[in-house]
């Protein structure tokens, strides 16, 4: 890819995604406060994190592998379970990951 | 002073901590994506005008991603693109949660990522919401943006994130910024299927499709949820 395909790239989806972060914003309150639409709205973040933790620990570029990630993610929910600070949680998990791949798994 | 006031006043440093260690988690791994975009073989202006002009990092990193592996500018452009359609969706959630008014409403959606959502929808109040979301946000846009560039000089010096266990603290970021909120079952229902979507479609599709996939779980639980709670309505106003 040229340099200015690459930058009028980068600018298309920078429009996109800058553009559908204010569409959010500024669709009308009423189409989202119903009975029907309410309960789904709350859970589509819970949704969306969920999916994103399962493509950031298990996808191994279009399948499903098994590494040093799971193990991190096995520290870092205990660590949640035990409430310990978020930074903290980041450190082992990274740590998790660091040491398995520099003893040769994962 | 009421009590109420009392109650938030205490709860403030708690929530300006949280957004604070969420902005340094998450801006430690702006480093891996500044490094990875150079590997990618974009300058660092362009690393940077994804950073300050896109500012959501999943997408950000599906189209260095994409441009890394030799990939089409549409490919790229429209993974970013879908990954990007959550913060729409956050928008939907967040403009009635902060209700603001004048400049801070039109600035308000360069804000809404993971993150700052996250933050603030685990608080109470509208005023701890608000506090969490302006910390969160720009607290995540400031360390996101100074590390990617970080990140960027540091380039090759780095060499492969993964030795450091980068990509593992990314998946760690995103559970915990979930599991303050899997308090019901509803939700755990909803995070279990959406795991179990991703899953399946991670296999078959296009990376950025397997989280789309998963908010379907949303829908499903949301819905069931929904027609639950009116069932069990009528049905208390039968007894009475």
């Amino acid at each position: 890819m040229s340099d200015t395909v690459l930058w009028l790239a980068i600018f298309a989806a920078v429009a996109i995604t800058l553009g559908t972060k204010f569409l959010g914003h500024f669709i009308p309150e009423s189409w989202v406060s119903s009975p029907k639409i309410a309960p789904i709205v709350a859970l589509v973040s819970v949704a969306l994190l969920a999916g994103l933790v399962a493509q950031q620990t298990l996808d191994g570029g279009h399948r499903l592998v098994i590494d040093a990630r799971v193990a991190a993610l096995v520290v870092a929910a205990v660590a949640l379970w035990r409430r310990v600070p978020f930074i903290v949680v980041i450190i082992l998990a990274a740590g998790t990951a660091a040491l398995l791949r520099y003893l040769g798994w994962g | 002073m009421c009590p109420t006031q009392l109650t938030q006043d205490k709860d403030r440093p708690a929530v300006i901590r949280q957004a604070l260690s969420i902005s340094l988690a998450t801006g430690l791994y702006g480093i891996s994506f500044g490094a990875l975009s150079i590997a990618a073989g974009l300058s660092l202006p362009q690393t940077m005008a994804l950073s300050l002009l896109m500012f959501t990092g999943s997408s950000q990193f599906a189209f260095v991603g994409i441009v890394g592996a030799g990939g089409g500018a549409a490919s790229a452009i429209a993974t970013s693109g879908l990954l990007g359609v959550r913060n729409g969706l956050y928008g939907v959630q967040m403009g009635p949660l902060l209700a603001l008014q004048g400049w801070k409403r039109v600035i308000a959606p360069h804000f809404t990522i993971d993150e700052s959502t996250a933050v603030s929808t685990a608080q109470t109040t509208k005023d701890l919401r608000r506090l969490g979301f302006w910390w969160a946000g720009i607290g995540v846009f400031v360390c996101w943006n100074v590390l990617t560039f970080v990140g960027a000089l540091a380039g090759n010096a780095i060499g492969d994130p993964k030795i450091w266990g980068l990509d593992a603290a990314a998946a760690a970021a995103f559970l915990g910024l979930l599991w303050p909120r899997l308090a019901s079952r509803t939700a755990q229902a909803c995070a279990a299927l959406a795991v179990v979507i991703a899953c399946i479609l991670i296999p078959f599709t296009p990376a950025g499709i397997p989280v789309l996939g998963a908010a379907c779980a949303a829908v499903v639980i949301g819905g069931w949820d929904a027609r639950r709670t009116k069932t069990e309505v009528t049905q208390e106003n039968a007894y009475e």
